[in-house]
């Protein structure tokens, strides 16, 4: 044993926390991993959904639908861009690669949903509970991944779903907090009318304030999203595969070409996802999104096929 | 008042963790508002306030800004809920309504209109106005009926596809009026309702409102910082200060008897011309002078502002007469008296 100083109080006393994690750990392995294993059930059946179909459906039709619904949301000029994205990432041949890599985000991305939206809404309601979650998510953005990789191999095993459960641990904090605020920024008077005109809970909820968050909630969305595209190659370290893969396998061979080709299908999924979320955060009215895109198109199509019978009936309408 | 539909008795509101407490030693010491707040850290907003309101009377309250009438008129339908007395409305203790009892009310019996109109921005015009409707249930077809009909009210009608951001000020306040009329409730709240309009489109608005109100006859709590728009709207008019009513009254009592200082700084600078009646103005007279007098007669209920008209064209002494027996003189001297207060 050293001899104690004041100064230097270090060298004789030692917590040791760093064993107690360990055996703590090791003793919720041996009692519980078997509910951790049930836990992994939910997770892998939709993965597996989302694999079997991104992985069953062509690429051009992949490529097509996604251009559909970004000219629907945002305009002609976005589903060309991404349509041109999607090309590319087909053309430098990682296509399958980046269908796996968007399952595994779009899973992380639902149960960070499903997890985090909720409990926003449960903290704007309770102080208590802001207060408890602010360090919690705090923590969960910037203690390195790495860290929570260990219990979460030990807990879990290695492979993709593994891998979802580190990217939501990861990517859940954004959408918390936005949804809070989201609910926070809703006007007290607009909640106070709702009330004055005897709204319950719920009805205030759904009618009111969910609706006039849902800007802010859907750029938690987009947080959410692109952080879990940034734990792609992080989660590849514990047997994820996809584009991860690719660049793990590049850093590991210092095989220069394989790693951009893995970053650059990350980069383009990442622009994709970012517009695509990007373009639903803005707010628009009700019903205007009908008149315009391929839907508009297509009711602009059947409504000058039935135009006579239409304008007979138009016409009376307006004049009340 | 044996039709009162709102009936408030000694109402407190005391904001803070120690409201109970602080009310206690209120009741029992008389403490000031300024010692409440020193010693229990807690807010007095409304202090033992008791009225009533008549069937289809329009009851202004007249404060300044942090007087406690916005968090007063919240008591009536529970918004606020009181640190002490008794609110009834429509015979119904307000207090003791269950949560489903107290929606029902909310939706059906009270409408409310707000200052800052509060729409629902991402809901039409239409939406809007059926609010209260859609809360209790009401299929779409028919509360759409009811909402257009309301708007054809307020003279919006064609305006129920718009979104509240394509209106301007005032007719985003007459959307809240039809929102608040929906249900064809018994009873409105009105928070300052015209007070974030310009004077013009206010002065437009009042006059919409008091018509509406002689067809529809709502009794209505009507909240205002402007005695000009308290006398011109209010049936009675209670001016308050500190949370507590400092004068409760006809807008002429008001006026032409301030009961202190306060009111009376206020009631300076307000027009007597529609207010004042000549019953108010004249020297009384007996019987036997009565014979006497010749000249220009007026009625006691006639305002100042057609003694004016008619002392422009007589020099002489007006009569005030009882359908044909004078009741009483007023002198030119008199009249002046009465114009400038």
């Amino acid at each position: 044993m050293p001899e104690c100083r004041i100064l230097d109080p270090f060298a004789c006393a030692k917590l040791p926390l760093d064993s107690w994690m360990s055996v703590g750990l090791r003793w919720v392995v041996d009692n519980y991993r078997p509910f951790f294993q049930a836990v992994k059930a939910p997770i892998d059946s939709m993965l597996q959904s989302f694999m079997a179909a991104l992985g069953a459906v062509p690429p051009m039709v992949v490529i097509i639908v996604v251009a559909l619904i970004a000219w629907q949301i945002a305009g002609i000029r976005l589903a060309i861009g991404l349509a041109a994205t999607l090309l590319f990432v087909g053309f430098i041949g990682v296509w399958p690669e980046t269908m796996l890599t968007l399952a595994i985000v779009l899973t992380s991305l639902i149960f960070s949903l499903v997890i985090g939206i909720p409990l926003g809404i449960w903290a704007s309601r309770s102080e208590t509970l802001y207060a408890i979650l602010r360090p919690l998510l705090d923590g969960m953005q910037t203690i390195p991944a790495f860290v929570y990789l260990v219990p979460v191999v030990m807990l879990f095993g290695i492979g993709n779903v593994p891998g979802v459960i580190v990217t939501v641990i990861f990517a859940v904090a954004p959408v918390v907090r936005l949804t809070y605020l989201g609910m926070k920024q809703v006007p007290e008077d607009v909640v106070e009318a709702m009330r004055a005109f005897g709204a319950t809970e719920s009805q205030l909820l759904w009618k009111a304030q969910l609706p006039l968050a849902l800007p802010t909630i859907m750029a938690g969305v987009n947080q959410t999203l692109m952080m879990s595209l940034s734990m792609v190659v992080i989660a590849s370290m514990i047997a994820v595969g996809g584009l991860g893969q690719m660049v793990l396998r590049g850093i590991g061979r210092l095989d220069i070409g394989i790693a951009t080709v893995g970053g650059l299908g990350i980069v383009a999924l990442a622009i994709v996802l970012d517009r695509l979320t990007q373009a639903l955060a803005t707010p628009q009215k009700k019903g205007e999104w009908l008149n315009r895109g391929p839907v508009g198109l297509i009711r602009s199509f059947t409504k000058s096929s039935q135009t006579d019978s239409a304008h007979q009936l138009a016409s009376p309408a307006i004049d009340n | 008042m044996t039709d009162a539909v709102i009936e408030c008795r000694n109402v407190w509101k005391i904001f803070g963790d120690k409201s109970k407490e602080a009310h206690k030693v209120v009741n029992e010491r008389g403490l000031s508002k300024t010692e409440i707040l020193e010693q229990y850290g807690c807010v007095v907003g409304v202090a033992d306030v008791s009225f009533t309101v008549g069937k289809g009377e329009i009851f202004c309250i007249m404060g300044l800004s942090g007087s406690g009438k916005s968090t007063l008129v919240r008591h009536i339908n529970r918004l606020v809920e009181p640190t002490a007395g008794s609110i009834r409305v429509a015979n119904q203790d307000v207090n003791s309504l269950n949560g489903t009892q107290l929606r029902q009310m909310r939706s059906q019996s009270v409408g409310m209109v707000f200052q800052n109109m509060a729409l629902l921005p991402h809901r039409t015009v239409i939406d809007n106005v059926a609010l209260s409707l859609e809360l209790r249930g009401m299929a779409k077809g028919s509360r759409h009926d009811v909402a257009l009909e309301k708007l054809r009210l307020v003279s919006l009608d064609g305006w129920g596809d718009r979104y509240p951001d394509e209106l301007s000020g005032g007719m985003k306040q007459r959307v809240g009026l039809a929102r608040a009329m929906a249900a064809d409730p018994e009873i409105l709240l009105m928070d300052e309702p015209f007070s974030a309009l310009d004077p013009l489109i206010r002065r437009q608005l009042q006059e919409q409102f008091l018509e509406l109100s002689k067809v529809l006859k709502k009794t209505t709590v009507f909240i205002t910082h402007d005695l000009d728009e308290a006398i011109r709207l209010g049936t009675h008019i209670a001016i308050m200060k500190d949370g507590r009513f400092v004068q409760v009254g006809t807008a002429e009592q008001i006026v032409t008897e301030p009961i202190d200082g306060y009111v009376a700084d206020f009631v300076k600078g307000i027009s007597r011309l529609e207010l004042v009646s000549a019953g108010r103005v004249m020297k009384p007279i007996a019987g036997a002078q009565a014979s006497a007098l010749t000249g220009p007669t007026v009625l006691a209920t006639d305002k100042l502002s057609k003694l004016l008209q008619i002392a422009k064209e007589h020099d002489g002494v007006i009569t005030v007469v009882d359908g044909d027996r004078p009741v009483g003189v007023i002198s030119r001297h008199d009249l002046l008296d009465a114009v400038t207060g």
